[in-house]
């Protein structure tokens, strides 16, 4: 098939009606629960998860949860109550920012910050950043960029020792969520649902034991234009759909390119899918708007992170294999995939 | 500071610091980055390591794959570095 833009184009209907068979499957003849629990962000993603489990479990066998902590966006909650009015499944909003403050989130983030910026202090704001590869084969070295309380915008380079604390101390948040989730599941008897789409899932853009941690993950096999094509179709409200992915994780407001991805997600998908079927990059190139020594330099950026992530996906491992339950959780995924 | 001290250097942080084993091949000349042997935490690790012990500053425009993609690369670009001493060393200021 000739590599097009809109190669990654699903029929709706087909992809929705095998996906909610799959849920249905899944919790209920596979993890023998009621519902499912949705970590709801006000992004696509989890709008997505929360209208397809809506569709396979019903209303009231969904719980949306808002963790909304200092740093999150105002639009983060508005938008997942929108989206649960919209799909007339009940909520509920836990404010974790208490919780993260005993825990020393905050102030491990400011003493990693203070190893970039000695004088940050009330009224900055920041975030990490990643080059563009876009623009030379730069090396993903990330820098701290920060906003002054008078305006003056800063960008470091982060040592290893910085970036590393900075990082452990943002997975609190990440880590905190899933801990609320699986309090409401264990308490109603539900599954928790991941919401990483296929780029996330592949890149290894999740925190283990925090987003990356689920019962179930009902979109990781789609593309993030796919995720918005289906979100579409099942009648995700418009302002979601319409919103720019961002990682609602720092001060400052950062786009998922600018932390993670080499491109936009509607390139970087294409970008995906012709390296996963070995589309040469002077074949991509053109339908995305980059040369081929760009594509490949994004090639490369995949195969890496791909890699240095493998290992966020396995589970704990053992010295020596306890047979028992090693056959019985091939047996389990055997059963799941052919399902 | 000559280009085997560097490179000497290099390789036993490298060794240490990422392979963590004695036995384990590693080529002046074998790609780090493609190997899979320094990843980007490694990397941040790796600069520090060099700007403290080689004493040079990177600017921006330095920090591309071909300047750190081998222990010869990352020598030779080093020396780059480095302002000219006396006898074909390089002073460390």
């Amino acid at each position: 098939m000739q590599f097009r833009e809109d190669i990654l184009r699903l029929d709706p209907e087909a992809e929705i009606a095998a996906m909610t068979a799959g849920i249905r499957e899944t919790v209920v003849k596979t993890l023998h629960r009621k519902g499912a629990v949705v970590s709801v962000s006000g992004g696509i993603d989890s709008a997505l998860c929360a209208a397809v489990c809506t569709q396979a479990l019903g209303k009231e066998n969904v719980l949306a949860l808002f963790s909304p902590e200092r740093d999150s966006s105002p639009d983060s909650l508005r938008l997942g109550r929108l989206l649960a009015e919209k799909l007339g499944i009940p909520s509920h909003t836990e404010d974790i920012a208490p919780i993260l403050e005993a825990a020393g989130c905050y102030k491990y983030q400011r003493d990693a910050v203070r190893m970039v910026f000695p004088e940050y202090g009330e009224g900055w704001k920041f975030k990490i950043t990643l080059p563009s590869i876009i623009e030379g084969d730069r090396l993903n070295v990330s820098r701290l960029t920060a906003l002054t309380p008078s305006g003056e915008a800063r960008s470091e380079r982060m040592s290893a020792q910085a970036y590393l604390q900075l990082v452990a101390a943002t997975n609190f948040k990440q880590r905190t969520r899933k801990m609320l989730d699986y309090f409401h599941a264990d308490r109603m008897n539900f599954a928790v649902c991941g919401t990483p789409n296929r780029l996330e899932y592949d890149q290894g853009f999740f925190v283990k034991g925090g987003d990356g941690l689920a019962d179930f993950k009902p979109i990781a096999h789609l593309y993030k234009t796919q995720v918005f094509q289906l979100a579409r179709a099942l009648g995700v409200p418009r302002e979601i759909c319409d919103r720019t992915p961002t990682t609602d994780t720092f001060s400052l407001p950062q786009t998922q390119e600018e932390f993670y991805f080499a491109l936009p997600y509607a390139q970087m998908d294409l970008c995906l899918y012709g390296l996963n079927h070995g589309v040469p990059a002077a074949e991509v190139a053109p339908v995305i708007g980059l040369t081929p020594e760009q594509v490949e330099r994004v090639y490369r950026d995949i195969d890496v992170k791909r890699r240095t992530t493998r290992t966020l996906h396995l589970p704990a491992l053992l010295m020596k294999d306890v047979r028992e339950i090693s056959e019985m959780k091939t047996a389990v995924v055997g059963k799941t995939k052919r399902g | 500071m000559k280009h085997e001290e560097v490179s000497t250097k290099v390789h036993q942080f490298i060794r240490k610091n990422f392979l963590f084993d004695d036995t384990a091949q590693l080529g002046d000349d074998q790609s780090l980055l493609g190997s899979g042997v320094v990843d980007s935490t490694g990397i941040l690790e790796l600069i520090s390591f060099l700007e403290e012990t080689c004493r040079v500053k990177f600017e921006d425009s330095d920090l591309v794959a071909d300047n750190f993609d081998s222990i010869n690369k990352i020598s030779a670009f080093i020396m780059t570095k480095l302002p000219p001493g006396k006898d074909g060393d390089h002073a460390v200021t």
